[in-house]
């Protein structure tokens, strides 16, 4: 339980992947801890700009939440067109529309086509998301969100103040 | 079994032998699982209100399991109804065994009874087909594991097969 967690190339990140901060959360669209978290982080992002990256993996929990597995699915579909962010910051702010009817809303008024949405629907992006989650339970993912900052696991207070009281003190290393 | 509390059984002993009710009218022996590793999970209680909480993350890797052709057992001295209940609440796919009666006493033989709060600690075991001790963890009680130190001691386990790289 002691490997650091890197970054990898095909990570979806804000920031530059240099910065002396790097945040990684494994989340689960649906999951109503992670929609909190949310605004959290991003109150964050906001505050640090370019000293902070921020990466995004999934961990859906399928059997709890029914709808974590094919949302996550849509938001990889969502970054071969160039708009993850956008689809992860439209599905945690409409949680609770996440049925298949809904996302396929959704990936209309981001601009999918047809076929995008179609191949969304056929399952062609649940590799990747596996990917994540066998990586994250390797990694030691207890749960979701489950924060990394610069590659080890962190089980402390997740609201905003809390996290730049932490990287204010990582930073200080 | 007596009351107070063993030691832990260390890496390289045979697990402690016990038999429960996995369901209201069923019993389980770990006797019975001789011949396939077993991933034993003693936990505090059921109905933690974390959604991510230790036993539906473990629920939701027993494909990952079965590729070790392991069987996990949650164990918590709640009893068979309370296991039952919350088994369908949270459609849980593998055995919660109630160490109800007389109260904590596997876990106790196990030696991870917290005999203030009158539950079980966090502890994970992992023991190979031969019922042997291969891995032991005890975490911090408001700590959830996590499931990477469990598949690090399936991996180690001697003679698997069938198993990815």
């Amino acid at each position: 339980m002691s490997r650091l967690i890197a970054l990898e190339d095909d990570d979806h990140v804000q920031g530059p992947r240099d910065a002396g901060l790097v945040l990684i959360e494994y989340g689960d669209f649906e999951c109503p801890y992670c929609g909190e978290e949310y605004p959290e982080i991003k109150a964050a992002q906001q505050a640090m700009g370019d000293a902070l990256c921020f990466a995004f993996r999934h961990f859906p929990l399928r059997n709890a939440h029914p709808h974590a597995e094919l949302a996550a699915e849509f938001s990889e579909a969502a970054a071969t067109i160039g708009r993850f962010w956008e689809m992860h910051d439209r599905l945690y702010e409409n949680q609770q529309a996440l049925d298949q009817g809904s996302l396929v809303g959704h990936a209309k008024q981001l601009g999918f086509d047809d076929k995008l949405i179609e191949s969304a629907l056929n399952g062609d992006f649940a590799a990747r998301v596996q990917k994540n989650f066998s990586g994250g339970v390797r990694n030691g993912v207890n749960g979701t969100p489950c924060l990394f900052l610069n590659g080890r696991r962190y089980d402390g207070a997740r609201d905003t103040q809390s996290l730049l009281q932490l990287f204010r003190e990582v930073a200080a290393r | 079994m007596s009351t107070t509390s063993a030691a832990m059984p260390a890496v390289g002993q045979p697990a402690p032998d016990f038999t429960l009710q996995a369901t209201p009218e069923q019993t389980l022996s770990l006797a019975q699982l001789r011949g396939k590793p077993v991933v034993l999970v003693f936990y505090p209680a059921d109905w933690s209100p974390v959604c991510g909480d230790q036993i539906g993350l473990y629920n939701e890797l027993l494909s990952e399991f079965a590729r070790y052709d392991a069987q996990i057992l949650g164990i918590s001295v709640d009893g068979s109804w309370c296991h039952a209940a919350f088994s369908r609440d949270r459609k849980l796919n593998f055995p919660l065994l109630a160490d109800f009666e007389p109260k904590g006493a596997v876990a106790k033989s196990y030696g991870v009874y917290e005999p203030h709060a009158g539950v079980s600690e966090r502890a994970l075991f992992v023991l190979d087909a031969e019922g042997i001790v291969r891995w032991a963890y005890v975490s911090p009680i408001g700590i959830n594991p996590g499931a990477d130190g469990i598949l690090d001691a399936l991996d180690k386990l001697p003679g698997k097969s069938g198993l990815p790289s």
